[in-house]
């Protein structure tokens, strides 16, 4: 499924529920089912800045394809983080440096946009794309 | 007679609503809600009287000095202290600690030592990280205990003729811990130390005595009491004035200049270059005035009744862990609930229209002594009400019914 697919289809599912409670549950829900980073990658390198909240992103290529792996130890910003990761992982990086993110703002979390947020939505964002610009550079 | 109600019904903001639920506005230790006195004199300021001070000949102008000078005269009297020159307007806490911090590079000298609490905002760290930096002074750290008191035993062993300035909070901004600042200043005193006090979070709660105190300097924010943003006191003895040099070049504080030589203006003016806040300085004397109205005994008796019935409440949740836990403590919780982010539970009770501040409070060295990652602090001001503090905790129930 391309980047567009896979938001649409989050968009659908988030589409289903009535009110806020709803959505964060559900946001709860998928961070605990986010796949797990590697504990060896927990490291003050792979924290994403910008949060309050500690945020590790962990990338590796697999057929030119760049899978994410993530934690948090708080489990909204767990949630959020896993949504990016369902969107973005197994994707090529020249997908993932040009897809948007409108998505956000139609699943109902565009105030954790606001650079006033403590979350670091926009800085996991940056992060993700900045592997992603990575991985580009070098082949 | 104090009528919380009343005085409620003063304050435009709190009558509104977020994300659907009456507002419930406990993150004061960050900044207070403006009361429609303070609101209109903004207003009154900017339609009526605006104009450059201290420079113009014209009427405007004039009124405008005059209604600042008013002003100064205000927080003197508030403070107690011995000249109005005394008071400088700065823009806030952070800048009059800056200021001290600064002029203190032309007494401090290396091998001496500056002197700070492990209850300090980081603005009341920073500025004197640089003093440091600056002139090969060593930093001390006055300890804590477990229930956030700072240790008085080793503050007075640290003392010694190379400390030069000590320089400590009134109330803690992430624990609440009330500061035994006078003791503190006589012990500094004894060894030629100069104090300056950080009331920043002091202020909104209690009505200093800088005379009373001995205080070198005191330092706070327009608006944390009520008043406006960009706006803040320093309050210096004279003589700590005078010896201190400026902070910044500019006009309004210059006496003369040529190429060759400037002399600089006489106190308070020495301090004050460029043009100030007006609006915010003049707008800093109605808050003080409004707060004084309804009275700091008031404000202290019934504070002290809203953080009893809500640590009463919140000791009620499981798990929950209160940080900040001694004897003499102003109106702030800081909290945690087991196996819970604070991040998380702050993100869910704002959605239920309760307003706290989650983090470290730019207070790390504190988060790091407990070894957490922050707190959820709740920081009541004479305008809370009970009923809020129940609504608060049942969302904070369903927070943690939601989280774990």
């Amino acid at each position: 499924m391309s980047i567009k697919e896979i938001q649409d289809e989050i968009v659908d599912e988030f589409s289903m529920f009535d009110d806020w409670m709803q959505r964060y549950e559900y946001i709860i829900e998928l961070g605990k089912s986010l796949p797990l980073i590697d504990e060896k990658y927990k490291t003050d390198d792979n924290i994403i800045k910008g949060c309050q909240s500690k945020v590790w992103v962990h990338a590796e290529q697999h057929d030119g394809n760049v899978v994410f792996t993530a934690d948090s130890d708080a489990i909204l910003t767990k949630g959020i983080i896993a949504i990016l990761v369902r969107a973005f992982s197994n994707q090529s990086p020249k997908a993932i440096l040009e897809a948007n993110t409108d998505f956000i703002d139609a699943i109902g979390l565009k105030e954790h946009l606001s650079p006033t947020r403590a979350n670091g939505l926009v800085s996991m964002i940056k992060g993700i794309k900045m592997y992603a610009l990575a991985f580009q550079a070098k082949g | 007679m104090f009528d919380v109600q009343k005085v409620r019904a003063q304050f435009p903001i709190l009558s509104q609503t977020v994300n659907g639920k009456p507002l419930v506005y406990f993150d004061n230790g960050a900044t207070a809600q403006k009361p429609q006195v303070v609101i209109d004199a903004i207003s009154k300021y900017y339609s009526e009287i605006n104009a450059n001070i201290h420079r113009g000949v014209h009427t405007l102008s004039q009124l405008a000095t005059d209604a600042y000078e008013v002003s100064r005269n205000t927080i003197q009297t508030h403070l107690n202290a011995k000249y109005p020159h005394e008071i400088i307007f700065t823009s806030g806490t952070t800048q009059g600690i800056n200021l001290v911090a600064n002029g203190f590079a032309a007494i401090v000298k290396s091998g001496d030592e500056v002197m700070v609490s492990a209850l300090e905002h980081h603005s009341n760290i920073v500025p004197w990280q640089f003093l440091c930096e600056k002139t090969g002074a060593k930093l001390v750290v006055i300890p804590m205990n477990d229930k956030g008191e700072l240790i008085l035993s080793e503050y007075e062993r640290l003392l010694s003729d190379k400390t030069k300035i000590v320089a400590v909070n009134h109330i803690s901004n992430a624990l609440g811990t009330v500061n035994p600042v006078k003791y503190i200043i006589a012990k500094a005193h004894k060894v030629g130390a100069a104090v300056l006090i950080d009331g920043a979070q002091a202020t909104p709660h209690l009505r200093p005595d800088v005379q009373d105190l001995d205080c070198d300097f005191y330092v706070f924010s327009g608006h944390k009491v009520c008043g406006p943003t960009g706006v803040g006191i320093l309050y210096g003895k004279e003589s700590w004035l005078n010896q201190l040099p400026p902070y910044m070049g500019g006009g309004e504080m210059i006496k003369e200049v040529t190429f060759e030589k400037t002399t600089y203006a006489d106190l308070p003016h020495k301090f004050e270059a460029g043009t100030p806040n007006i609006a915010g300085g003049i707008v800093l004397g109605t808050a003080i005035d409004y707060l004084n109205e309804i009275g700091f005994d008031n404000i202290a008796k019934y504070e002290q009744e809203l953080l009893d019935y809500g640590t009463k409440r919140l000791l009620e949740i499981e798990g929950i862990t209160i940080y900040g836990t001694g004897e003499n403590k102003a109106s702030v919780i800081s909290f945690n609930i087991e196996g819970i982010h604070p991040y998380d539970i702050g993100t869910i009770i704002d959605k239920l229209g309760v307003a706290v501040r989650t983090g470290h409070h730019c207070a790390q060295p504190i988060m790091n002594y407990f070894n957490i990652p922050g707190t959820i602090r709740a920081s009541f001001a004479f305008y809370n009400t009970k009923e809020e503090i129940d609504i608060f905790v049942e969302a904070v129930k369903k927070a943690q019914l939601m989280l774990s």
